[in-house]
């Protein structure tokens, strides 16, 4: 029996692929994109392409000095990382930023720890903690949609002044915010997309989502904004399950999503930031070795649980 | 020339900090400007060296099983009178490191040296040991703290934490490097 090696590894493979699971991100965050050039015009689209490239050419460059292959996944996956790092910030920022700003994404949070598939950190989200440690003025400053002036984003004007925004609005994602997040019905539609086509697991984003219901009910706060303010619908579909920094076991999907939503209600409503996503999923990505190990879940076969 | 080798040793190929990484806790917390390093490296090269030499001094006559509390003792003497001079003499550099200056008494470093090198070596060699050891982390320390404070001034985060702990282990990646390079053209 010590010889006995437990993998949670795909024992049957099928046609699924690193870039085909990819492609579906990226088709489901067209609609993200859509209202992001809508509300936050042709700016936003600069910053977008501006990160896209900079990932891509900054893993081209670090695969070549590494003397890795080029492959068709790490092209896609660095552009993912693009594209959801540009969805975190303001429509604003200084192209130079962004670039560096990928740098740290794509050298430091993903092929210092090895490259694709080898990353703790979701490489996006690492390196938007980076930028906001950095130029916190610049990351905490919004623009409202339309209109060339800042404005807060309703979680902050919660936090600072208790005034809560229309549900209306916030669903449309009328309101100032970073580049993806402001709009729940574009990121919905996205998300149903990769739900049907099951490239994500239904479970990270359903307990994410119902321990977020549970705390604010817990907590007095109201469930509706909750649910739609901030990063949590980007945070929740397409940044959680990221199939590299999430657990690989049912139970541990359940238990990640559980402590991403319980730290995201705990910094919005008790900590210094307005908004808590992305630290909720960086610190839950660092206990998934650990989900891993401990919450096999039952193995085909037993009877019970298979818990170390 | 054996002066400049054991320089070398202390300063790169056995760095305390970037090559044995010890005494990072105090690397990491004091270095966001160029004279916290410098002060901080200094002060605690006060320490090793004078640890040393007085270990070095009293290594036979101290029983085999006391020896860590006796260290501690002779450690913890010097650390109170470099926190004392410093509260009298450079009252801003006391202020700016704070309680990392009593924390010099459990530095890694200085123990290492006391129970690696002092305890077993004649007076004059732990007094160069201490000498280059010192160098080596007041060295580092003075880099770190002059990367930190010239970065910070555009990259706030720098200053903060985390930014000591992605430049220390950037300048461990370095070290590990050179270290890499210099074994592939010269194999022994």
């Amino acid at each position: 029996m010590s010889k006995l090696i437990v993998t949670p590894a795909p024992h049957i493979k099928d046609s699924d692929t690193v870039s085909k699971q990819m492609r579906n991100v990226f088709i489901a965050l067209i609609p993200a994109l859509i209202a992001s050039v809508i509300f936050f015009g042709t700016n936003a689209l600069v910053v977008i392409i501006t990160t896209v490239l900079s990932s891509v050419l900054f893993e081209v460059i670090i695969l070549k000095i590494r003397k890795k292959a080029i492959k068709k996944s790490d092209i896609s996956s660095s552009a993912l990382t693009g594209l959801l790092l540009a969805f975190c910030v303001s429509s604003f920022m200084p192209w130079w930023i962004m670039i560096l700003a990928s740098f740290i994404a794509i050298a430091v949070a993903k092929h210092a720890f090895g490259g694709l598939g080898f990353n703790i950190f979701n490489p996006a989200l690492a390196a938007r903690a980076f930028i906001l440690a950095s130029w916190p003025v610049l990351m905490t400053t919004w623009l409202a949609p339309y209109a060339a002036i800042t404005s807060a984003t309703p979680l902050e004007l919660l936090k600072e002044n208790g005034i809560s925004a229309d549900y209306l609005t916030m669903f449309i994602g009328n309101h100032a915010g970073s580049i993806g997040e402001t709009s729940a019905i574009a990121l919905l539609i996205g998300a149903l997309y990769l739900l049907v086509t099951r490239t994500i697991d239904f479970r990270v984003p359903a307990s994410y989502l119902i321990t977020v219901v549970a705390m604010s009910l817990v907590m007095g706060q109201d469930i509706v904004f909750q649910l739609l303010a901030g990063g949590l619908i980007l945070g929740a579909f397409f940044m959680a399950t990221d199939p590299v920094t999430s657990p690989v076991t049912k139970p541990g999907r359940w238990v990640f999503g559980a402590g991403c939503g319980f730290i995201t209600m705990i910094i919005r409503v008790w900590g210094g930031y307005p908004e808590g996503v992305c630290y909720s999923i960086l610190i839950m990505n660092a206990v998934v070795p650990l989900l891993d190990r401990y919450l096999q879940g039952r193995i085909f076969g037993c009877k019970r649980w298979n818990v170390v | 020339m054996n002066l400049l080798k054991e320089f070398y040793k202390g300063i790169f190929s056995e760095n305390p900090v970037l090559r044995i990484l010890l005494g990072l806790c105090a690397t990491m917390a004091v270095t966001t400007s160029l004279i916290n390093g410098v002060g901080m490296g200094l002060a605690t090269s006060f320490v090793l060296i004078l640890s040393n030499v007085i270990i070095s001094s009293i290594r036979k006559i101290i029983p085999d099983k006391v020896r860590i509390p006796v260290m501690i003792i002779v450690i913890a003497t010097f650390t109170t009178i470099v926190d004392l001079i410093l509260a009298a003499y450079f009252p801003p550099l006391s202020k700016a490191l704070g309680i990392f200056i009593p924390l010099i008494v459990v530095n890694c470093i200085i123990f290492g040296r006391a129970e690696a090198f002092a305890s077993r070596y004649p007076v004059f060699d732990s007094f160069l040991d201490g000498l280059t050891k010192g160098a080596g982390f007041t060295v580092t320390l003075m880099f770190v703290g002059f990367i930190r404070e010239s970065l910070g001034r555009q990259v706030l985060v720098m200053i903060l934490p985390p930014g000591a702990f992605l430049l220390i282990g950037f300048l461990v990646g370095a070290m590990n490097l050179i270290e890499r390079w210099q074994k592939g053209l010269n194999p022994r």
